[in-house]
């Protein structure tokens, strides 16, 4: 039962399990890098970013390069936490069977 | 079933995560490349000091100045070479060359390269020469050592090879030439060797 809590919601995604794994071993990433390390569209992508922004496991930081606008990602805290822990209920669950 | 697809996810991360953060296109066949012109650079330096100035090496001489050049043109066409091959390999394997992680490695690699540089070029206009071999040696370890987080993380290995060599040399430093020839030469042709073997056949 309690591996089954573990096993979150949120990241019930590959673009989302994706986006994660970026962040966790990049300080941060732009939205044209994730985009091309994860073969997303943009829609897809943005829509993805948002659902882990609206639960607090990554932050969106917005500025200007020159006159581009830019949208970089990271982590938060919350985020890196409940990552691990889903890594952590699915290699749980691959070893059960 | 199920387990099946968690297998998936957790085998993409792990792709995903290394792709992101590391630069794997580095050409093995680059480095034996650059291993063959040190040993060829050598043998020209080699050769210069034997024939016209009897075995010594008088610092702001004509022939000074010539190996310095030589061992300029060694960089030099390792540089050009590993930048060809690499580009060579990134688009066989439908990678961009210049992304984050290839401007990553570049970075982390002449911080220390610099650094070393400069403080050899400081240290021979103090006529302080005697150490210049290990020193080469033992910054191009630290160089390699600090981008090895950023690509194929073995290179770390031939970056304490390196650094090794470095400090025999500095321990020895009449054998500083033949230790020059084992580091950048046949240290490099070696493992250029081997990794081309792992990694670039496939």
């Amino acid at each position: 039962m309690s591996i089954i809590n573990n096993i979150n919601k949120v990241f019930d995604h590959r673009i989302r399990l994706g986006i994660m794994s970026v962040l966790m071993v990049n300080e941060y990433a732009d939205f044209n890098t994730l985009k091309d390390l994860l073969g997303a569209t943009d829609g897809n992508l943005a829509s993805h970013t948002k659902a882990l922004e609206k639960a607090d496991y990554i932050t969106v930081e917005k500025q200007f390069i020159g006159r581009k606008p830019n949208t970089r990602y990271a982590t938060t805290k919350l985020g890196k936490t409940a990552f691990n822990k889903h890594i952590e209920a699915l290699e749980k669950l691959i070893n059960k069977q | 079933m199920e387990s099946k697809n968690y297998l998936n996810d957790i085998s993409e991360i792990k792709q995903i995560m290394n792709k992101s953060s590391r630069f794997i296109s580095l050409s093995g066949l680059s480095g034996v490349l650059a291993g063959i012109y040190a040993i060829i650079g050598a043998a020209i330096a080699y050769w210069l000091v034997m024939t016209y100035s009897n075995g010594t090496l008088m610092l702001d001489g004509y022939i000074y100045r010539l190996i310095l050049l030589d061992l300029a043109l060694i960089a030099i066409f390792s540089i050009i070479t590993a930048v060809i091959l690499t580009t060579r390999k990134a688009k066989k394997q439908d990678e961009k060359i210049w992304d984050g992680t290839s401007k990553r490695l570049v970075a982390n690699f002449l911080i220390p390269l610099i650094v070393g540089g400069l403080y050899i070029l400081i240290i021979l206009n103090q006529q302080k020469y005697g150490q210049t071999g290990a020193l080469m040696l033992i910054f191009y370890g630290l160089a390699l050592i600090n981008a090895s987080k950023y690509s194929i993380g073995n290179i770390r290995y031939l970056g304490f090879i390196e650094i090794i060599l470095g400090l025999i040399c500095a321990l020895f430093p009449g054998y500083g030439f033949w230790l020059w020839i084992l580091g950048f030469g046949i240290m490099h042709i070696v493992y250029g060797t081997w990794m081309h073997f792992k990694y670039d056949k496939n």
